[in-house]
């Protein structure tokens, strides 16, 4: 009898141990969003979003618009990447905007969005975006959310800090990720770094006018990595503020050997000095190539310029423009708060955030409290520029926006999390888990002086099952939170495309009212626009053949075309000659080797294509226009290279009555 | 000759300057709606023009074999200027000769006109619905597509609505004035005998 009371006992220990055991490991945190959640990021059919989300599209090189709350993408603006959705950079009008000092470039990385501001808040005219391999600025129009500007930078190897812009949109900035060597020396050997390799910084004026760009000047600074930037706002206005890395100057396994130094620097720049000493004639004009391209809206045509000098201001020599302030471990966000008083860097491997304050480093300036000198910049001592520190406020600390509240909102890669803290008072407030391995993070407004705060969006970089899989090959993945209460909460997880990095929101007020809906057929001054089905023609200039074409529901003119022979270039200029909203007409040939147009009302845009081999070719609509879309095709009769077939072109004509249709 | 009270004859000189508005602001209007435009096409008659979205309603009605509306399908709009500056010149006159004869005068214009205007434009409205180009993509047998002359109507996936514009509206109020005004006068005179 004991004995079994025994085994019972036994066993009944062994199984509550079991229990015991089980509900001691960790379990995962929970991530389904919880409550009223679904309501909160909810926006029923046929009704607006709130806000436009400007989001950069990472790798696929283009800038992406979605809504929020809701998270439904609207569009893919096409900037540094060839689209063949719309012939961006295949047509022959826009192919000079894709035009370098290399030639023609078909592809970038786009990282960060900047919305132009006025009086440091958002004024709705133009999204900036940043070509992170071949160095680029790009300016989209917010009128028709098209690429309209793209600016090279000459002396830049990877324009990473940028296109940041001040608050009225004085400048975009463009600080260089590596430094490399410039001018007549640029055949050195890798190892010769310290010597010959420098960083730029080039500030871009825009025309307030016309959003225009042009590089005002570059300022030459020792040979670092330029990280990303903030302008200063309010009382800050006329700064810069740039995080670097790689101060340690390596040139191989920076993993290692850009990670030595406990601590980097935060780059101080005073552009007004800058612009005095260009005023008193102090820059030097220096050779240098680059392309600057711009879209004409009445050619609907890109022009590509090639410049062949900027000018520049050495810093070393003319004191004053340039501070170094210390800052942990190769930081990477450096973030303006909505007063302009503070400067947050993140360290991206520092266990702090240190919190900079502009009163401070005026007063550090002034009383030259210096702890030495970088490549003959000053550097500031650490403490006397320092506002203070968050403590233990994650791993991994990224990049800082800011709410209307005096609240930061910092992401942390390796925690995976973003932490809301206190500006003022340096206290951690709160924090939510992200999926997975945030990046960037955007509050609406949260770069201006008066964020619009209500909502945080985590943009990561690690997304594994978060959705339905796809193979080894998946989307991105964003989360959206409230942040109008005390607590983040999360309200919606959303897929997103290419990868995003920086990406802005603007109130939908400030944009949708000024959306173009058409182009003005009377205002199309294409040289080879037929703005009539009158005007429809074929003409022969040498072995070019160029074809007026027009198209509308549900025919194009003309759609039989005769006397192309082999070894022709044919450009298809096709006027869309619709003047009513969303009513695209689209072109494809078979055999072309670029891709479709697409046209837009009142637009023309061409597509030229060089038969190979003599035959009839259809082409066709490919935009689903109409009722009779499918109705909307025609063919090119191609003939040998000596053929003396005539040149001539109809629609609706009925050359044979035995065959066709008609009376 | 009976004469006119003093009241009558402002309210006629009123009502014919009213219709000087008819040079500035649309007469009459023709909504439609379908399920692509839910934010509806607009035409917009004017005294001597045509506006809105002629273009848009042309491009989507040739596919039934209607005509392209254009300005110089309509004649009206070259002499419409000279009936309405009559009629305002003849109500100035009524007014001023102060007898109730020309006021009867005016009044009978008055409705003579409108009833030829609304019969002129159905007439245009019965040929633009009815004669339709044989080879039009779109042909339902015995379908025809002419518009409402007031009110509302469903044609295909569209609803019509036609009906008087901010001058139009003007014209009617003229009209009130002037009639109830006769009314007034033959009702104040019979009071008397």
């Amino acid at each position: 009898m004991k004995t079994k009371i025994h085994r019972l006992l036994t066993l009944l220990v062994i199984f509550t141990s079991a229990v015991v055991w089980q509900s001691c490991k960790p379990k995962a945190p929970a991530s389904v969003a919880m409550g009223d959640a679904a309501s909160k990021a909810f926006v029923p059919p046929g009704k607006y979003d709130e806000f436009y989300n400007v989001v950069s599209g990472g790798f696929n090189g283009q800038m992406s618009i979605y809504g929020l709350p809701s998270g439904r993408l609207f569009r893919i603006i096409p900037v540094f990447s060839q689209f063949p959705e719309s012939g961006w950079g295949y047509s022959e009008e826009t192919k000079p905007m894709l035009n370098t000092s290399h030639g023609f470039v078909p592809w970038d990385d786009l990282h960060h969005i900047a919305l132009s501001t006025t009086n440091g808040e958002h004024d709705g005219r133009w999204a900036f975006g940043n070509a992170n391999n071949t160095p680029r600025v790009a300016r989209v129009d917010m009128k028709t959310f098209k690429t309209v500007e793209i600016l090279e930078l000459p002396n830049s190897g990877g324009n990473h800090s940028s296109p940041f812009i001040t608050e009225n949109t004085e400048y975009v900035v463009a600080g260089t990720r590596f430094s490399v060597p410039v001018g007549d020396k640029t055949d050195v050997p890798i190892s010769s770094f310290k010597e010959n390799f420098k960083g730029y910084i080039s500030f871009i004026s825009v025309d307030p006018t016309d959003g225009k760009m042009k590089i005002a000047f570059q300022l030459k600074t020792p040979g670092v990595s330029f990280d990303l930037a903030r302008a200063g706002k309010g009382k800050s206005h006329g700064w810069f503020f740039f995080s670097t890395y790689n101060t340690e100057q390596a040139y191989t396994l920076l993993e290692v050997n850009a990670s030595q130094k406990d601590k980097d620097f935060i780059m101080a720049v005073n552009w007004k000095k800058a612009e005095e000493y260009i005023k008193a004639g102090k820059g030097t004009k220096s050779k240098a190539k680059y392309a600057h391209n711009v879209w004409d809206e009445h050619t609907h045509t890109g022009v590509s310029t090639i410049m062949d000098e900027v000018l520049q201001l050495d810093p070393a020599e003319l004191k004053d423009i340039i501070y170094f302030i210390p800052c942990p471990k190769s930081p990477h966000g450096c973030d303006t708060d909505p007063t302009g008083e503070y400067i947050v860097g993140s360290g991206k491997l520092a266990a702090l955030i240190p919190v900079f304050s502009f009163t401070k480093i005026q007063q550090a300036i002034a009383n030259k409290e210096f702890e030495g000198e970088f490549a003959g910049i000053p550097v500031i001592k650490y403490e006397a520029a320092l506002h203070g520190e968050v403590k233990k406020p994650g791993l991994g600390p990224l990049h800082t926006e800011f709410d209307a509240k005096g609240n930061a909102y910092t992401s942390f890669f390796v925690s995976s999390e973003i932490v809301k803290w206190n500006v003022q008072s340096l206290e951690v407030l709160d924090r939510v888990p992200t999926y997975y391995s945030i990046g960037h993070l955007s509050v609406p407004g949260g770069p201006t002086k008066k964020p619009h705060g209500k909502y945080v969006v985590a943009y990561n970089k690690i997304t594994k099952d978060r959705y339905l899989p796809t193979g080894p090959e998946l989307t991105q993945s964003a989360q959206l939170y409230d942040i109008s209460g005390d607590k983040m909460q999360l309200i919606l997880d959303f897929p997103t495309t290419g990868e995003p990095h920086y990406a802005e929101s603007i109130p939908a007020e400030l944009v949708m009212p000024n959306s173009v809906k058409i182009f003005k057929l009377e205002e199309n001054k294409h040289p080879y626009a037929a703005l009539g089905e009158g005007q429809a023609k074929v003409e022969r200039k040498g072995n070019q053949v160029h074809v007026y074409m027009t198209a509308i529901r549900s025919h194009l003119t003309p759609d039989n075309i005769e006397g192309v022979k082999l070894g022709d270039d044919v450009y298809f200029h096709v006027t869309n000659l619709e003047q009513d909203w969303d009513v695209p007409h689209g072109f494809a040939i078979k055999g072309a080797s670029t891709a479709e147009v697409l046209v837009m009302p009142g637009e023309t845009q061409t597509l030229k294509w060089k038969p190979l081999t003599t035959g009839v070719f259809p082409f066709y609509c490919t935009d689903f226009c109409s009722a009779l879309h499918q109705e909307m095709q025609g063919y090119v009769r191609v003939s040998p290279a000596g053929s003396n077939v005539p040149l001539k072109f109809s629609t609706g004509k009925i050359d044979d009555q035995s065959s066709g249709a008609g009376q | 000759m009976k004469t006119l009270k003093p009241l009558s004859r402002l309210v006629v000189a009123i009502a014919a300057l009213l219709m000087v508005s008819a040079y500035f602001v649309p007469l009459w209007q023709i909504l439609m709606w379908a399920p692509q435009y839910p934010e509806g096409l607009e035409m917009d008659i004017w005294i001597n023009t045509i506006t809105g979205d002629v273009k848009v309603i042309s491009a989507l009605n040739h596919y039934i074999g209607m005509k392209h509306i254009e300005v110089e399908m309509f004649p009206e709009f070259g002499y419409m200027i000279y009936i309405v500056g009559f009629l305002i010149g003849f109500g100035l006159l009524a007014a001023l000769i102060n007898r109730r004869f020309m006021l009867l005068m005016f009044s009978l214009l008055l409705v003579a006109t409108a009833i030829a205007a609304l019969v002129d434009f159905w007439l245009w409205g019965y040929d633009y619905g009815h004669n339709l180009d044989p080879t039009a993509a779109i042909n339902i047998p015995g379908m025809s597509y002419q518009p409402p002359l007031i009110g509302t109507k469903q044609l295909l996936n569209f609803t019509a609505f036609s009906g008087p514009d901010i001058g139009g509206w003007i014209f009617v109020v003229s009209g009130v004035l002037v009639l109830s005004t006769l009314g007034f006068e033959i009702y104040t005179s019979k009071k008397k005998v």
